[in-house]
């Protein structure tokens, strides 16, 4: 295995100085809000870790239909690093979430769609990973993990259709405000310039963690064939 | 692909389980005592006094059929793989998606016969009338949409070491909105709920059945592959 790569090497530093500077535009520059307080500054990194899990799980589905086109060994291991990092990223979206609806919905939990999705998918997820280490052939692990991947996400907009039919009082801030839900509001211009920013932070951030993952497959798989080697 | 010999071998599939069954009835009579058992618990657990009950009515009852219908599933792959028979299928020069269809049949017949028995059961036990045709076509949609998932997914847990236990782990988280449609719809019908409340629904099972059965067959092939 060769050394880290030098492009590696960049995406990692930008991740961390844009990690950075996010947390002091939250901090510093976003404005107050003004019903709800310092509590609402959790939204910036509330969304973009969110949007993070549903890209690495979405990531995993493209891996997962291409290795099961390809048979490369690489896409099964884009897709459990996917599938890895999304599921601590979902966590995270789902902690941050409580913290915010503690003081706002006087509750650190409610029945709403998007929380039940979010939990429900890392149920799903958690799946993905018990089926996997159920499994040593890794060619009919990467093959199942593949097939999982696929059929657990085509059942999360159902899932979310399913539980929205029941009403939501989860604020809808980007596109369409229905200013009757409970912790709703606008975003002023130094809200939006900083969430967007969080948004492409978390993005780099998951580029960056996701190739790393997928550099340690590769040792790990080096690791088991020399381990191979010795035996014989 | 023509389709009268893809329908053979898929009704040969068919044939050859419920043949099997007729025979050994080990499936269905586990099914049914299993089925049977967790309405009495519920009774116990529940306090199902007539007014309560109309609320939980639909919850049981599929509850009842998921939990049933998971002892089916492991049962149904694992004799195959048990005895070797899955090669056995695998080798024939047929369609490998008419295998998962006979399969998925063959399951969701068990499932109905199931179904069958515990509605006048039920109705017996708690004098109440549960043949509604609105509730039994929720039932076949329902149980559709839940085969069509537990089969692929229980061809894929007998495959690996842990088996039966990861079956339910895969299916429920997948099959959540399925469940919920159903469990809405069957409550709607017997609480006679104005059909355009109903109506969504059912729309929602409609799609996830579609959904769910294309994208098994879709997959069926990678998941028996050696």
């Amino acid at each position: 295995m060769k050394a880290i790569p030098r492009a590696l090497l960049v995406v990692d530093a930008a991740a961390f100085l844009m990690l950075v500077a996010a947390s002091v535009m939250v901090f510093a520059y976003a404005p107050i809000e003004r019903v709800m307080g310092p509590v609402q500054k959790v939204f910036y990194f509330h969304v973009a870790a969110g949007w993070v899990g549903m890209l690495a799980f979405f990531a995993a589905v493209v891996a997962g239909v291409a290795y099961l086109i390809s048979k490369k060994p690489i896409w099964d291991l884009v897709g459990v690093g996917s599938i890895e990092i999304g599921i601590v990223f979902m966590l995270i979206n789902i902690i941050t979430g409580s913290i915010w609806a503690r003081p706002i919905w006087n509750t650190w939990w409610t029945w709403d769609p998007r929380l039940t999705t979010a939990t429900i998918m890392e149920l799903v997820y958690a799946a993905y990973l018990m089926l996997r280490s159920g499994i040593d052939e890794p060619e009919r692990r990467a093959r199942f993990g593949a097939v999982y991947a696929i059929i657990g996400f085509i059942s999360v907009p159902l899932t979310f259709l399913s539980i929205r039919i029941f009403r939501t009082i989860h604020p809808v801030v980007v596109g369409g405000n229905d200013p009757s839900v409970d912790g709703s509001f606008s975003m002023t211009p130094a809200m939006a310039q900083t969430f967007a920013f969080s948004l492409v932070t978390f993005s780099v951030l998951f580029v960056s963690l996701l190739w790393h993952r997928i550099r340690l497959g590769q040792l790990a798989e080096k690791v088991e064939r020399l381990k191979l080697k010795l035996v014989q | 692909m023509t389709l009268t010999p893809f329908l053979k071998a898929m009704s040969a599939v068919i044939w050859k389980d419920l043949a099997a069954e007729l025979r050994s009835r080990e499936l269905l009579s586990a099914m049914l005592v299993f089925a049977l058992l967790v309405i009495f618990t519920f009774n116990f657990a529940l306090e199902l006094n007539a007014q309560e009950r109309s609320n939980v009515t639909a919850g049981v009852l599929w509850v009842t059929f998921t939990f049933a219908g998971t002892l089916g599933l492991n049962r149904s792959l694992a004799v195959e793989k048990d005895r070797g028979c899955l090669d056995g299928l695998l080798l024939a020069p047929v369609d490998r998606t008419a295998i998962y269809f006979g399969k998925t049949a063959a399951n969701l017949i068990f499932m109905l016969v199931v179904a069958a028995i515990v509605l006048p059961v039920y109705s017996i036990l708690y004098n109440t009338n549960l043949f509604l045709p609105g509730l039994l076509l929720v039932i076949l949609l329902g149980s559709e949409g839940y085969m069509a998932v537990g089969t692929l997914l229980s061809a894929m847990s007998v495959q690996t070491r842990t088996r039966d236990i990861l079956l339910p782990i895969l299916l429920f988280p997948v099959i959540l909105p399925a469940l919920i449609a159903a469990v809405k719809a069957s409550s709607g019908f017997l609480n006679a709920i104005p059909m355009e409340e109903i109506q969504p629904w059912l729309n929602l099972l409609l799609v996830y059945d579609v959904v769910f059965t294309a994208a098994a067959f879709m997959v069926f092939e990678f998941v028996v592959e050696e």
